[in-house]
C-alpha cells in the first residue's frame, strides 16, 4: 500500500462523515470495503485524524465481527450455523469446505489470498436451511457436495 | 434527593447519595466491589456489589439510586451464593500465584475469596498464558491477573486522557491492553501509574527496583544516598497501619539507616533550588514576552505528555530540570570529587511517590557519560517493601533527622507535593514583600486545594501576571485546547499529572479506593510541615544559597536542560 | 412534492385507479430466499415475455393503463417453497418456480386465464389454487405482513395506491399526546422482546425536557433462525418507515435511525430505497405536508455484534462505540442516543403503528388477547412440515401454530419440544399446559421461556436436548460482550459443562454446578443477554432431566445425538471375522479370532468410525 496514496483516500472518506469521530464505524466499514481489510497504519491514521485513542479504535475493530486485521481472501465465504441451518446439518459443510480449501476454525483464509471462510449466526434465510453466501450471494440448501462444486468453479474461474 | 431506606433491617437516611452503594457504604457496611471508584464513571461490570430488595429482584447497588422506602439485603443467602460464583468464576480464570505475587496480602481478590470462604475450585483451570509486559520502565503488566474490571482504562481515558489502555476483542476474548497489542514502551504511556493505583489486583505494578539498592547496599565501595520526596512522608505511614497525610519524615530517615543507606536527604531542597530557578526563569520570560504561557517542568509524565501530543508546546516547558533531578546534579557535582579522594562510588537513589520518576530518571539528558544522576528511583511504595523485609517496627522505631548539608528544606518546598504547591512556592518568591501577610494568604488560598483548575492573578511591578493551576492530565489537555484556541489566556500553568499532585502519585500506597478524603488528608499533612518550618521561601534556605556559593559558583547551567 | 393531505388522498386515488386498471398483476417474490433460489431471472424473464406480447404496462402509476403489471415483491413467508410467484386477482401462488416454467405461466395463466396445478401447493392428493387456501396461510391473520407479497416493494406509489401513509397524515393533525394515547389504548406492546408497553415509552419521551430526541428502529435481529423483521424491511420498507415517522410526531423527535445488522444488505437498499422516495415525495425531510414538521432518518449498518440488539449497546455502536451495554438508570427514554431522550422500538413494533392510527384503538384490539393485543409475527423453523414466517394473532396456541399451520412434524416423526425466543428463550414440552398455552409476553414468562423476537423452533423426537442447550450457549458465550462478570466467564463455563456432557464426560457435580452457574448468570448478569442466556439450560434441565441423567449416568445419548457418548459394536450374527476392521483400527481396539465374532474395547475406541467402513458384511454399527 502506498502511503500517500491511502492517506489521500482515507481523507476523502472522513470528510464525507465530516470529520465526525461518532461516525467511526461508519468510517472503519468504508475503508475496510476499499482494502478487504483494515490495515494497521489506517487505523493509526483515521485514529489520529479524528483525535481519538488509539486503544479506543482498536477496541472497535477487534469487537465487531465484520472488521478484520487481517487480509481476508478475495472470496468471503459464510457458512450460517444458526439454529435452523445447524438443525438442518450446517456443520458438516463447513467442515467440507474446510477440508477442500485446507483451513480450520483458526485459520481462515487462504494461503493464496483467494478464500476467506467464517461462520455466522443466521443470514436471515433460515427457510432455505442450510444456506451460506459467497460474497453476499445467498445459496440456498446447499449440501457438501455443491459446495464442493462452488469451490472448484471460482478456482478454476480464478486461474483464468 | 432524600428519605429513607431499609438496608439489612436497619432503617438509614440518605441524602443526595449517588447511588445505593455509597449509602450502603457510609452506613459501615463493606460492600465488595472491583469496579466501582467514586471518581470515575460507573461501569457496573464486576456485579460484585448487588444486593436482594425486599421482592427478591437482584440489583446492581453501583448503579441504582436510593429510592424512597425502598428494601434491600446486603448479605442474603442468595447474594452470598452468587458473590461466591462470581468470585470462583474468576479465579478459575485467574493465574493464581498468590504466594509468588507482588500483590499477595493487598489483593483485592485475594482478600474477597478469604472472606467468602472460595476453599476449592470446582472449575478447570482455565488460563491461556499472555506476555507480561516489562518494557515499562514505571509499571508491569501482568495480564494473566487482569480481570478486566475497566478500572484502569477508565482512569487513562477519562482522568489522563492518554488511553493507552483499552478494552479490545469482545466475550471471553476480551483483553486489556494497549491498542495493537503493543508494549507499553511503544504507546504514548507517561508513566503516571494511575492505573496501577486502581487495578484491584496484580494484573498492573509497580516495576520493583529495590533489588538494585540491596545490591549497592551490599556493596562495601558504594556510598548510597537517598532523596526523600516531600510526598513520601505523608503516605508512607499508611502502610504501616497510620493515617493518611501522618508525617512520618523521622522515621524514613532512622529506618533508611538500619537499612544501610549511608546519607538521607531531602528533595524539598531542591525543591527549593527548582523555585528560584523556575521564578526567575519566568520572570526572564515574561519581561520578553516569550514563550508564555510558562508551564512547570517538575512532573515528568506531564513533561512526556506535552511531548507526545503536543511537541510544538515543548518550548513553553521551563527549562529547570526537576528536583529530583537537580539534587541528583548537584549531588554528583559534590560527590563526584568525594569518590575520588576516597575510592568510592556514590549510588544516588530517589524514594518517590511517582511511578514516572524512573522514567525521568532513565532519560538521556539525565546521563552524563554513561553516569545518571539519579541511579534509582524507588517509589514509596518499594520504600515499604524494603522496610517489611528487613523487618523493623515501624510503630516503635525511634525518628532521626536527616543528615547534613542536604537535609534543610523550606516550608515553600515542602508543598511541591501537592497540586498548587509549585505556584505557591513560587508565588512566595515573587510577592515577597510585595504583600501584607494577609493579602498572601487570600493569593495562596486561591491556588490550594482539589479543584481541577484554580486560578490566581497577582500583580508584580505594575504588571498583571495570570497563573493557572491544573491537576490530571484530562484537565489539562482542556487548559491547553483553551489557550490555544485564544479562549483562555494565561501567563504561567503548573501542571501535574496525577490528580491531587504528587501525593496521589502512582508509587504511593493504595488505599481500598482513592478518594478525594486521602488526597485532602496527605495534603494537609504537608501544610501542616510548611506550618511549622522554620523557614518558609525558598529564597530564605542558607543552604540554597551556600549550593549557589560553595557547589555551583555560579554555574547554574546543571540546574537546566540543554536540549 | 406532496404538499397537503388533500394532495395525498388525490394520488391515492390516482394509484389505486392505475393499479386497478391493470387487468393482472404478477408478483414475483424478491425476497432474499427466493432471490437466492434465482426469483430475479424469473422476474426478467416473465417480464420479457409479457413485454413481448405487448401487454406489459409502465411501473409508473401516474398513467392508467390497461395490461400486466409485472413486479416484485417481498417476501411472502413461505421461503422453502420459493421462488414464489402470485398470480392476481386470481391469487395463485405457484411454488418452487423454475426459469423453464416461466413461459408456461405467461402463456397458460396470464394470457388464457388457466392455473398450472403442477406449480401449486398440493397435499394428500388435493390441490390449492390460491393463496390464502392453503393452510400455511389460512389459519394467518397477516396485519403487519399485509403488504408484504402482495406489493411491489419498491414502489411507493404502490404504497401510496394501498393507503400508505394517510396515518402520518393523519398524526401530523394530532395533538403529540394524543398520539401517544392511542397507542397506549391499543394496548400495543414492544415487539422486540420485552413487551414494554408502546405507548407508555413514547409518553415519556414527550415529557423529557431534552428538546432534543431520536427516534431508533432496531433492525439489528441477531437470534439466529429468526427472520421477521428482514421480511418486513425487505416486503413493505415505507410501514416501517411511516411508524417511525409516526413516532417521531408523537414525541417530538426530528431524527431517525435504523440500525440494520450488516448481513441484511438487501433489507439496507430497500429502506435506503424508500427513504429516498419519501424524500421526493416530501413526506420526510423538512416542513412534512406543510405541517411545520420536519423528521429525517439515516441507516446505520450494523458491523455484526449481536448484543448491538440490547437498547444501550444500540446507541453505544450509533455514538461510534463498542457495542457494550450500560448500566441503567439512566433509561434509554431519559437518555438514549447522544445522551438524549430516544424512543427505541422494534421494525415490527413500528409496522404495526401506521395500522393503529387508521383503524383506530379499539379495532386494533379485536386482534389478540386481554393486555396482548395485536398479531405476532413468527419464524417457524426446524422440522416442521411446513417452514416460513408467518403472523398470528396474540393467543394463539403453540399447536395451532405447530399442527395446523406448520402442517406438523416432518416425515411423520414425534414432537419432542419447541424453543421460544431463540438463545434467550426456553424450551416447551409437548403437555397440555405447554401445547395449549395461548401465546403471550406474559404467558411464555410463566413457563420459563420468552416471546422474543419470534424465532420459534420445532423439534422432533431425534433431538437431544442437552445438545440444543450446548448450541444455544456456544452461541450466547460466542456472542457476550465480555464487560460482566458473570456473563462473559459464565457463559463460557457452562459451555464447558454441557460439552462435557456431550462427550460424555460429565459427572453429577456438573448437573448442581451447571445449576449454579445458570442461576448466578441469570440474577446477576448486566443485560438481558446475560440474564436470558441460562435459559434454554434452566428450561432443559427442569423438562428434560431425565436425559441429563442418561447421558451423565447411564453414558447414553438418547437421541443418539452426541457422538462422544455413542459406542461402536460389532453384531456377533453377522460378524464373519475376517479381522478388517482389527487392521484399520488406528489404537487397536478391536481383537477377535479369524472366522469368530471380533470385538471392540469400548474403552479403548475412540469412535472414529473407521471399522464402520471398513467391514465388508456392515456388521459394525453406532448405538
Ligand atoms: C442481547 C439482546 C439482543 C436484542 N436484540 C434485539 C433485536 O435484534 N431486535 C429488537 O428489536 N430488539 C432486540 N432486543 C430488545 C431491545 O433491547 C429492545 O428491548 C427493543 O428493541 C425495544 O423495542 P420494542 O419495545 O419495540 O420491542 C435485544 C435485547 C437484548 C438484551
Ligand atoms: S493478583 Fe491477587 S489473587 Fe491473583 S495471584 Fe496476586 S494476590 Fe493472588
Ligand atoms: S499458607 Fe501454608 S501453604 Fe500457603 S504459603 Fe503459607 S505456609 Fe505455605
Ligand atoms: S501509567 Fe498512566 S498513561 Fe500509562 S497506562 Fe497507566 S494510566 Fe495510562
Ligand atoms: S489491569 Fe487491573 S484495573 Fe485494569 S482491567 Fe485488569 S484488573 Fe482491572
Ligand atoms: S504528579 Fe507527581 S507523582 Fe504524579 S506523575 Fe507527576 S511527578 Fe509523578
Ligand atoms: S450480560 Fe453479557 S452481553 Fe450483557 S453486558 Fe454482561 S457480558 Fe455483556
Ligand atoms: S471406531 Fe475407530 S477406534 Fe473405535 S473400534 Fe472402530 S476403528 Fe477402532
Ligand atoms: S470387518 Fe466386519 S466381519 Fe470382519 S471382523 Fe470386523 S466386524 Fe467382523
Ligand atoms: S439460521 Fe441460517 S439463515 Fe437463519
Ligand atoms: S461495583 Fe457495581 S458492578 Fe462493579
Ligand atoms: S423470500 Fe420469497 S417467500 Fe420468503
Amino acid at each position: 500500500m502506498c502511503k500517500a496514496d491511502y492517506k489521500e483516500r482515507i481523507n476523502e472518506i472522513i470528510s464525507r462523515h465530516n470529520n465526525d469521530s461518532k461516525k467511526i464505524i461508519s468510517i472503519i466499514q468504508e475503508v475496510q470495503k476499499e482494502y478487504n481489510y483494515l490495515p494497521e497504519e489506517a487505523l493509526v491514521y483515521i485514529a489520529d485524524t479524528l483525535d481519538i485513542s488509539h486503544s479506543k479504535i482498536y477496541g472497535i475493530a477487534t469487537f465487531y465481527e465484520n472488521f478484520s486485521l487481517e487480509k481476508k481472501g478475495k472470496n468471503i465465504i459464510r457458512i450460517c450455523d444458526g439454529t435452523a441451518c445447524h438443525v438442518r446439518d450446517s456443520i458438516p459443510i463447513l467442515k467440507e469446505i474446510h477440508k477442500e480449501l485446507n483451513l480450520s476454525d483458526k485459520k481462515i483464509t487462504t494461503d493464496d489470498l483467494l478464500f476467506t471462510v467464517e461462520t455466522v449466526s443466521c443470514l436471515g434465510a433460515c427457510g432455505l436451511a442450510p444456506v451460506i453466501t459467497i460474497n453476499d450471494v445467498v445459496y440456498p440448501k446447499v449440501t457438501p457436495e455443491a459446495v464442493v462444486e462452488l469451490l472448484q468453479n471460482i478456482k478454476k474461474e480464478a486461474i483464468e | 434527593m432524600s428519605g429513607s431506606m431499609i438496608i439489612d433491617g436497619k432503617k438509614v437516611y440518605f441524602d443526595n447519595q449517588k447511588n445505593i452503594l455509597s449509602l450502603i457504604r457510609d452506613n459501615n457496611i463493606d460492600l465488595p466491589t472491583f469496579c466501582y471508584h467514586s471518581e470515575l464513571s460507573i461501569y457496573g461490570a464486576c456485579r460484585m456489589c448487588s444486593v436482594e430488595t425486599s421482592d427478591g429482584k437482584i440489583i446492581a447497588s453501583c448503579s441504582e439510586v436510593p429510592c424512597n422506602g425502598m428494601e434491600i439485603y446486603t448479605n442474603s443467602p442468595r447474594i452470598r451464593k452468587y458473590r461466591k460464583m462470581i468470585l470462583e468464576l474468576l479465579l478459575s480464570n485467574h493465574e493464581r500465584d498468590c504466594t509468588a505475587c507482588e500483590r499477595t496480602g493487598k489483593c483485592q481478590l485475594q482478600s474477597l475469596a478469604r472472606r467468602y470462604g472460595i476453599n476449592k475450585m470446582r472449575f478447570n483451570q482455565l488460563i491461556e498464558e499472555q506476555e507480561v509486559d516489562y518494557s515499562s520502565p514505571s509499571i508491569i503488566r501482568n495480564p494473566n491477573k487482569c480481570i478486566k474490571c475497566g478500572d484502569c482504562v477508565m482512569v487513562c481515558e477519562e482522568i489522563q486522557g492518554v488511553g493507552v489502555l483499552g478494552f479490545s476483542h469482545r466475550g471471553t476474548e476480551v483483553k486489556v491492553k494497549p491498542a495493537f497489542g503493543k508494549n507499553l514502551n511503544e504507546t504514548n504511556c507517561v508513566n503516571c501509574g494511575q492505573c496501577r493505583i486502581v487495578c484491584p489486583t496484580a494484573a498492573i505494578t509497580i516495576k520493583n527496583e529495590t533489588q538494585k539498592v540491596w545490591d549497592a547496599i551490599y556493596d562495601k565501595n558504594i556510598r548510597v544516598i537517598a532523596q526523600i520526596a516531600p510526598a513520601v512522608r505523608v503516605a508512607l505511614g499508611e502502610e504501616f497501619g497510620l493515617r493518611p497525610g501522618q508525617v512520618t519524615i523521622g522515621k524514613i530517615a532512622s529506618i533508611l539507616r538500619r537499612i544501610g543507606v549511608d546519607e538521607v536527604y531531602d528533595t524539598a531542597l531542591s525543591a527549593d533550588l527548582t523555585v528560584i530557578e523556575e521564578s526567575d526563569e519566568f520572570m526572564d520570560r515574561f519581561s520578553k514576552n516569550e514563550n508564555l504561557p510558562l508551564f512547570t517542568s517538575c512532573c515528568p509524565a506531564w513533561v512526556k505528555y506535552v511531548e507526545n501530543k503536543y511537541p510544538e508546546l515543548t518550548k513553553n516547558i521551563s527549562t529547570c530540570k526537576s528536583p529530583q533531578q537537580m539534587f541528583g546534579a548537584v549531588a554528583r557535582e559534590v560527590y563526584n570529587k568525594k569518590d575520588q579522594e576516597d575510592g568510592k562510588k556514590t549510588f544516588i537513589v530517589s524514594v518517590m511517590p511517582c511511578t514516572a520518576k524512573k522514567a525521568e530518571a532513565a532519560r538521556e539528558e539525565f546521563s552524563h557519560d554513561g553516569i545518571r544522576e539519579v541511579d534509582v528511583v524507588l517509589t514509596t511504595q518499594e520504600l515499604a517493601i524494603m522496610i517489611k523485609e528487613i523487618g523493623v517496627n515501624f510503630d516503635t522505631i525511634e525518628e532521626e533527622s536527616l543528615d547534613m548539608p542536604f537535609g534543610v528544606a523550606s516550608g515553600a518546598g515542602i508543598i511541591f507535593g501537592t497540586t498548587g504547591g509549585v505556584t505557591e512556592a513560587v508565588l512566595r518568591r515573587l510577592l515577597v514583600d510585595k504583600f501584607g501577610k494577609e493579602d498572601s494568604e487570600i493569593i495562596f488560598n486561591n491556588v490550594r486545594g482539589l479543584e481541577s483548575v484554580k486560578e490566581a492573578t497577582v500583580e508584580v511591578d505594575g504588571k498583571v501576571i495570570k497563573i493557572a493551576v491544573v491537576h490530571g492530565l484530562k484537565e489539562a489537555d482542556t487548559l491547553i485546547k483553551q489557550i490555544k484556541s485564544g479562549e483562555r489566556h494565561y501567563d504561567l500553568v503548573e501542571v501535574m499529572a496525577c490528580t491531587g499532585g504528587c501525593i496521589a502519585g502512582g508509587g504511593q500506597p493504595v488505599p481500598r479506593t482513592i478518594t478525594k478524603e486521602t488526597r485532602a488528608l496527605r495534603a494537609s499533612g504537608l501544610y501542616s510541615i510548611d506550618k511549622v518550618k522554620p523557614i518558609k521561601n525558598s529564597q530564605d534556605n542558607y543552604i540554597v544559597k551556600s549550593i549557589y556559593n560553595d557547589i555551583l559558583k555560579g554555574n547554574k547551567q546543571i540546574l537546566h536542560i540543554h536540549k | 412534492m406532496i404538499k397537503n393531505y388533500d394532495d395525498l388522498l388525490s394520488l391515492e386515488y390516482l394509484y389505486k385507479k392505475s393499479l386497478d386498471k391493470q387487468r393482472k398483476k404478477v408478483l414475483v417474490c424478491a425476497g432474499t430466499g427466493c432471490v437466492a433460489g434465482g426469483s430475479l431471472a424469473i422476474y426478467e424473464k416473465i417480464k420479457a415475455l409479457v413485454k413481448e406480447n405487448g401487454l406489459l404496462v409502465d411501473v409508473d402509476l401516474t398513467k392508467e393503463e390497461e395490461g400486466i403489471g409485472v413486479k416484485k415483491s417481498g417476501c411472502h413467508g413461505f421461503c422453502e417453497a420459493g421462488p414464489l410467484v402470485r398470480i392476481e386477482p386470481s391469487n395463485y401462488l405457484y411454488l418452487h418456480v423454475k426459469l423453464e416454467d416461466c413461459e408456461e405461466i405467461v402463456f397458460k395463466t396470464l394470457k388464457e386465464g388457466k392455473p398450472i396445478e403442477r406449480l401449486m401447493y398440493q397435499t394428500n392428493g388435493e390441490v390449492y389454487k390460491t393463496q390464502e387456501e392453503i393452510p400455511f396461510y389460512k389459519k394467518q391473520t397477516r396485519l403487519v405482513l399485509h403488504n408484504c407479497g402482495h406489493i411491489d416493494a419498491e414502489s411507493i406509489q404502490e404504497y401510496i395506491g394501498n393507503g400508505g401513509y394517510k396515518a402520518a397524515a393523519k398524526a401530523l393533525k394530532m395533538a403529540p399526546m394524543d398520539i401517544c394515547k392511542l397507542i397506549t389504548d391499543s394496548g400495543l406492546r414492544g415487539r422486540g422482546g420485552g413487551g414494554y408497553p408502546v405507548g407508555r415509552k413514547w409518553s415519556q419521551v414527550l415529557a423529557q425536557e431534552n428538546p432534543v430526541r431520536y427516534v431508533v428502529c432496531n433492525g439489528d435481529e441477531g437470534d439466529p433462525g429468526a427472520f421477521m423483521d428482514r421480511s418486513i424491511m425487505e416486503g413493505d420498507p415505507h410501514k416501517v418507515i411511516e411508524g417511525m415517522l409516526i413516532s417521531g410526531i408523537a414525541t417530538k423527535a426530528d431524527t431517525g435511525y435504523i440500525y440494520v445488522r450488516a448481513e441484511y444488505p438487501m433489507a439496507v437498499n430497500r429502506l435506503q430505497n424508500a427513504i429516498d422516495q419519501a424524500m421526493e415525495y416530501g413526506l420526510l425531510g423538512d416542513n412534512i405536508l406543510n405541517s411545520g414538521f420536519s423528521f429525517n432518518i439515516q441507516i446505520f449498518q450494523g458491523a455484526g455484534a449481536f448484543v448491538c440488539g440490547e437498547g444501550s449497546a444500540l446507541t453505544a455502536s450509533i455514538e461510534g462505540e463498542r457495542g457494550m451495554p450500560r448500566v441503567k438508570p439512566p433509561r434509554t427514554v431519559e437518555k438514549g442516543l447522544f445522551e438524549c431522550p430516544t424512543v427505541l422500538n422494534n421494525v415490527e413494533t413500528f409496522a404495526n403503528v401506521p395500522i393503529i392510527l387508521l383503524n383506530g384503538a379499539d379495532e386494533y384490539r379485536k386482534y389478540g388477547i386481554e393486555n396482548n393485543s395485536g398479531t405476532k409475527v413468527f419464524a417457524l423453523t426446524g422440522n416442521v412440515v411446513n417452514t416460513g414466517l408467518i403472523e398470528v394473532p396474540m393467543g394463539t396456541t403453540l399447536e395451532e401454530i405447530i399442527f395446523d399451520i406448520g402442517g406438523g412434524i416432518q416425515k411423520g416423526k414425534q414432537f419432542k419440544a419447541v424453543q421460544i425466543g431463540g438463545p434467550s428463550g426456553g424450551c416447551l414440552i409437548y403437555d397440555e399446559n405447554h401445547l395449549k398455552l395461548p401465546l403471550s409476553f406474559d404467558s411464555l414468562a410463566s413457563v420459563g421461556a420468552m416471546i422474543g423476537s419470534g424465532g420459534m423452533v420445532v423439534m422432533d423426537e431425534d433431538t437431544c436436548m442437552v445438545e440444543v442447550a450446548r448450541f444455544f450457549m456456544s452461541f450466547t458465550q460466542r456472542e457476550s460482550c465480555g464487560k460482566c462478570i458473570p456473563c462473559r466467564e459464565g457463559t463460557k463455563r457452562m459451555l464447558d459443562i454441557l460439552e462435557k456432557i456431550t462427550e460424555g464426560k460429565g459427572e453429577m457435580e456438573d448437573l448442581n454446578l451447571l445449576y449454579e452457574v445458570a442461576d448466578t448468570v441469570k440474577n446477576t448478569a448486566l443485560c438481558g443477554l446475560g440474564k436470558t442466556a441460562p435459559n434454554p439450560v434452566l428450561s432443559t434441565l427442569e423438562y428434560f432431566y431425565d436425559e441429563y441423567l442418561a447421558h451423565v449416568v447411564d453414558k447414553v445419548c438418547p437421541a443418539k445425538v452426541c457422538k462422544g457418548l455413542a459406542s461402536i459394536v460389532i453384531d456377533p450374527d453377522i460378524c464373519r471375522g475376517c479381522s478388517k476392521c482389527a487392521r484399520i483400527c488406528p489404537v487397536e481396539a478391536i481383537s477377535g479370532r479369524i472366522k469368530e465374532p471380533y470385538i471392540i474395547d469400548q474403552n479403548k475406541c475412540i469412535k472414529c468410525g473407521a471399522c464402520i467402513e471398513a467391514c465388508p458384511f456392515k456388521a459394525i454399527q453406532e448405538v
